[in-house]
C-alpha cells in the first residue's frame, strides 16, 4: 500500500531545485503544483472493489460448496472455510494488479484483523452467555438479599439467593487483602528502596514463588492447617489460602511499579536532607500511587476471581455465615463450582447468576482501578 | 584578613592550607534507622513464610519419593487404596492440556498483540490494551462455564471431524467408531465429551491476556526509527513488522508464550468443570477422559489419608518444580531482550 507512489517525492524534490534554479532568468512556465503530503494509509477505489468483491465472492462459494456440493454441515466449518475462501480470493485479486510484497501485506493483515476479532467474539460472547442463562434468577430481588438455608436446589427462584457467597467472598477477601497487601508493599519497599544482599535474595525468591499454582496454595492451608492443626473448615482458612496465594504477586508487582519510580526524584530528596523515611513516604510512595493502586486493585481482582483455594479450605455452607472463624463459610467461586458441579437444571442456572454477579464485582474493581490509575500523580 | 600581605602569602605558598576532607557522618536519625530496620524484618518475615510452603511441600514429598523411588514417575495408575501410585499419565495429562492450550493461544497472542502495536488506529489502542488487561481479571471459573455450556457441543463437532478425517495420525485418533453419526450418540457424545482439547480451550482463554500484554509491552518498544527507516524504503506494513518488529520482539514472543505455558500448567478450575477424570497412559487428546495434577488434587483431596494425601502434596510440588522452572526461564528471556531496547536510533 506505501509503495505505491513512493516516487512521487524525488520528483518533487528535483522540481523545486530546478524552479530555484531558473526563476532568476524566467518564470517557470508550467505551474508547479502544491507539496501536499503523500497519504501513507489512503485506500484507493480499486482496494474497496477488491475486498468488497473478494468478501462476496468467497461467501458466495462457500454457500455454494456447503448447502449444494460438499457433504457437510456446521457453522463453525462453514466460518473457517470462508475465511480460508476469503484470503485465497484476496490474496488472488491483489495479484492481477500489485506486486507480490502487497500480495503478502494483504494476507497478513486478514490474519491480524482476524485473530483480535475471534478473542473478542468469544470474550462477548462469554458475558452474554453466563448472563443469559443466569438471568431468570438474577432478576428475582431476593436472589441478592437471602442465602440457601432450607432452599433445595430444584425450588423455584422466587426463593434462596446468594446473599451468603457475596457476604462469604467479601470477608474471605478483606481477610487475604489486610493480611498480603501490607506485607507485599512492605516487602516491595524493602526491595527497592532499601536493598542490599538480603533484598535481591528477597527479591529472587519472591519471584519464584509467584509461580506457586493457586491450587498448590490451597493445598498447603488444608494440609498445614486442617488436617496438621486440626482446625475447622472456615472462612478464616480460606482467607489464608487466598493471602498466600495472593502475597508473592501483590510484592512482585508493587516491586516493578516501585522501580520505576526515577531515580533522580530520591535523589532530590536526599539533597533536600530528608531522611530515607520521609523519601519513601513523601516521595516514593505518592509518586508510585496510581500504579500502586492499579496494581494492588488488579491482584484483588485476581483473588476475588480464584477457586481452586477455596474448594480445599473453606466449606460450603448454605447460610449466611459472618464468622469467619467458626462454622463453613461460602463464598461467589465455590457457590458457582458447587451449582454447576451439582447438575441440578435450576441450581446451575443460579451458578451462572452467581457468575454474573462475581463478573460484575470484578467490573467494578477494574474500573476503580482505572479511575485510581488517571488521577495526576503528585509531583 | 588582617592586609594584603597575608592574602599573597597563602596564595603563593600552598602547602599552609589544610586541604583535609570534610567528615561525612552518614548517621541515620533514629527514625530511620526504625525504618529501615522495621522494614527489612517485614521483607524477611515474607521470605519466611514465603519459603516455608516450598521447604513445606518439599518434606512432604520426601516420605513419597523415598516410598515410592522411581516408580513414581513411571507408574501411570492412581490407586492409593492399593499402594500403588505414580504419576505419569497424569503428569502427561498436564503436559496435554498446556501444549494444546498454547497451540491455541499462542498465534491469537501473537497476532493480537501485533495488531495493538502495528495495526489498530492510534485512538483504538488504549481502550485495546485496557480490554486486554479487563480479559486477565475475568475469573477461570466464567471460561470453565462457558466452555462447558456454549463451546463444548460445537468442540464435539470439530473433534469429530478432526478424528474421522485424521485419524490415521495418532493424535487425532479416539477410540470409537468415527463413521457412527455424532447426533445419535448416546447423549452428550461420550467419546468427545471432557477431553484434554475441549479443556485447553478454556485454559487458552486464561493464559491469552497474558501472554498478549507480555509481547505486546516488547513490540511497542520497538525501535521507531527503524520501522520509519523500513516504511521509507519503500516496505509494506507487513514487511516493516516481519524484518523490525517482530525480529526485535522475539525475547517477548519466547519469554510470554513460556510465562503462559507456567500459567497453563497450574490453571485449575477451568480444567476441573470439563473433563472427565481417568488415569491412563495416552496420548489421544480428542478423546474423553484425562487428568491433569491441579484437577487430580482438587478431585481427589477429599477423600485422601494421610498417606494419599502426602501423595497428593508431592504432585503439587512437583507441578510447583516445573511452573517454578518455566517462569524462572521466561522472565531470564524477557529480562535479556530488554537490553536490546539500546539499539534506538
Amino acid at each position: 500500500m506505501t509503495a505505491v507512489s513512493a516516487d512521487n517525492l524525488p520528483a518533487g524534490g528535483l522540481r523545486a531545485v530546478e524552479r530555484r534554479a531558473d526563476d532568476v532568468v524566467q518564470p517557470p512556465a508550467v505551474p508547479v503544483p502544491a507539496d501536499l503530503p503523500r497519504p501513507v494509509t489512503g485506500r484507493t477505489r480499486e482496494d474497496t472493489i477488491t475486498l468488497v468483491a473478494a468478501g462476496f465472492a468467497s461467501l458466495a462459494t462457500t454457500w455454494l460448496l456447503y448447502t449444494q456440493i460438499l457433504p457437510v454441515e456446521g457453522k463453525i466449518g462453514f466460518v473457517v472455510s470462508w475465511f480460508a475462501v476469503f484470503v485465497l480470493y484476496y490474496a488472488g485479486l491483489t495479484a492481477l494488479t500489485r506486486p507480490w510484497t502487497v500480495v503478502a501485506d494483504r494476507v497478513a493483515t486478514c490474519f491480524v484483523v482476524a485473530a483480535p476479532t475471534l478473542v473478542g467474539a468469544a470474550l462477548l460472547c462469554t458475558v452474554i452467555v453466563t448472563v443469559a442463562k443466569g438471568l431468570p434468577a438474577l432478576v428475582h430481588w431476593n436472589f441478592y438479599t437471602t442465602d440457601m438455608a432450607g432452599v433445595r436446589p430444584s425450588d423455584p427462584f422466587s426463593s434462596g439467593g446468594i446473599l451468603h457467597a457475596i457476604v462469604g467472598t467479601l470477608i474471605e477477601v478483606a481477610i487475604a487483602v489486610a493480611i498480603a497487601l501490607p506485607l507485599g508493599v512492605t516487602a516491595a519497599v524493602y526491595m527497592s528502596e532499601v536493598g542490599g544482599r538480603g533484598a535481591r535474595f528477597v527479591r529472587t525468591i519472591i519471584e519464584a514463588m509467584t509461580a506457586l499454582p493457586s491450587i498448590v496454595a490451597g493445598l498447603f492451608i488444608y494440609s498445614a492447617l486442617i488436617v496438621g492443626l486440626g482446625l475447622p473448615s472456615s472462612g478464616l482458612a480460606a482467607a489464608l489460602a487466598l493471602a498466600v496465594m495472593g502475597l508473592p504477586i501483590m510484592a512482585r508487582a508493587s516491586d516493578v511499579v516501585l522501580r520505576v519510580v526515577p531515580g533522580g526524584l530520591r535523589e532530590a530528596s536526599y539533597a533536600l536532607g530528608a531522611g530515607r523515611l520521609q523519601t519513601v513516604w513523601k516521595v516514593v510512595l505518592p509518586t508510585a500511587r496510581p500504579g500502586l493502586a492499579t496494581a494492588l486493585i488488579l491482584g484483588i481482582a485476581r483473588m476475588v476471581g480464584e477457586t481452586s483455594p477455596l474448594i480445599l479450605t473453606s466449606g460450603a455452607s448454605t447460610f449466611l455465615n459472618t464468622d469467619p472463624t467458626t462454622n463453613p463459610m461460602n463464598s461467589l467461586p465455590l457457590f458457582i463450582y458447587n451449582a454447576v458441579a451439582s447438575g441440578q437444571p435450576a441450581f446451575e442456572q443460579r451458578g451462572y447468576a452467581a457468575a454474573t454477579v462475581l463478573l460484575l464485582i470484578v467490573l467494578i474493581l477494574f474500573v476503580f482501578a482505572r479511575l485510581v490509575a488517571r488521577r495526576r500523580p503528585v509531583r | 584578613m588582617s592586609g594584603e600581605g597575608g592574602v599573597a602569602t597563602s596564595v603563593a605558598d600552598p602547602v599552609e592550607v589544610e586541604d583535609v576532607p570534610r567528615r561525612l557522618t552518614a548517621r541515620h536519625s533514629l527514625q530511620d534507622r526504625l525504618f529501615v530496620h522495621g522494614v527489612r524484618v517485614t521483607g524477611l518475615f515474607v521470605l519466611v513464610i514465603v519459603s516455608s510452603i516450598g521447604l513445606f511441600l518439599g518434606l512432604q514429598a520426601r516420605p513419597t519419593f523415598s516410598h515410592y523411588g522411581w516408580s513414581f514417575f513411571t507408574e501411570s495408575r492412581w490407586l492409593p487404596s492399593q499402594d500403588i501410585v505414580g504419576i505419569s499419565a497424569v503428569l502427561l495429562g498436564t503436559l496435554q492440556v498446556a501444549a494444546i492450550a498454547l497451540i491455541i493461544a499462542f498465534p491469537l497472542s501473537l497476532l493480537t498483540a501485533l495488531f495493538v502495536t502495528d495495526w489498530a488506529p492510534a485512538r483504538m489502542k488504549n481502550s485495546l490494551v485496557r480490554a486486554i488487561d479487563l480479559m486477565a481479571a475475568v475469573p477461570g471459573i466464567v471460561f470453565g462455564l462457558w466452555v462447558l455450556l456454549f463451546i463444548q457441543p460445537h468442540a464435539t463437532h470439530v473433534a469429530h471431524f478432526l478424528s474421522k478425517y485424521l485419524g490415521w495420525i495418532p493424535i487425532f485418533k479416539v477410540h470409537t467408531d468415527v463413521d457412527y453419526p455424532i447426533w445419535n450418540q448416546a447423549p452428550g457424545y461420550p467419546a468427545y465429551q471432557g477431553s484434554a482439547f475441549i479443556a485447553a480451550i478454556a485454559v487458552s482463554m486464561m493464559i491469552f491476556p497474558m501472554a498478549t500484554s507480555v509481547m505486546r509491552e516488547v513490540f511497542s518498544e520497538a525501535p521507531a526509527g527503524e520501522k520509519e527507516a523500513a516504511i521509507a524504503l519503500g516496505a509494506t506494513r507487513w514487511s516493516m513488522v516481519r524484518t523490525v518488529v517482530i525480529p526485535f520482539g522475539r525475547s517477548g514472543i519466547v519469554g510470554g508464550t513460556m510465562l503462559a505455558l507456567g500459567r497453563a500448567l497450574g490453571e485449575t478450575i477451568s480444567v476441573v468443570l470439563i473433563i472427565s477424570q481417568t488415569f491412563q497412559l495416552k496420548v489421544n487428546p480428542l478423546e474423553s477422559g484425562t487428568s491433569t495434577i491441579s484437577s487430580m488434587i482438587a478431585i481427589g483431596y477429599k477423600e485422601a489419608t494421610p498417606a494419599q494425601l502426602s501423595a497428593l502434596l508431592t504432585a503439587g510440588f512437583l507441578l510447583f518444580v516445573i511452573t517454578l522452572v518455566t517462569n524462572t526461564i521466561a522472565a531470564q528471556i524477557v529480562a535479556r531482550g530488554r537490553s536490546g531496547a539500546g539499539t534506538e536510533l
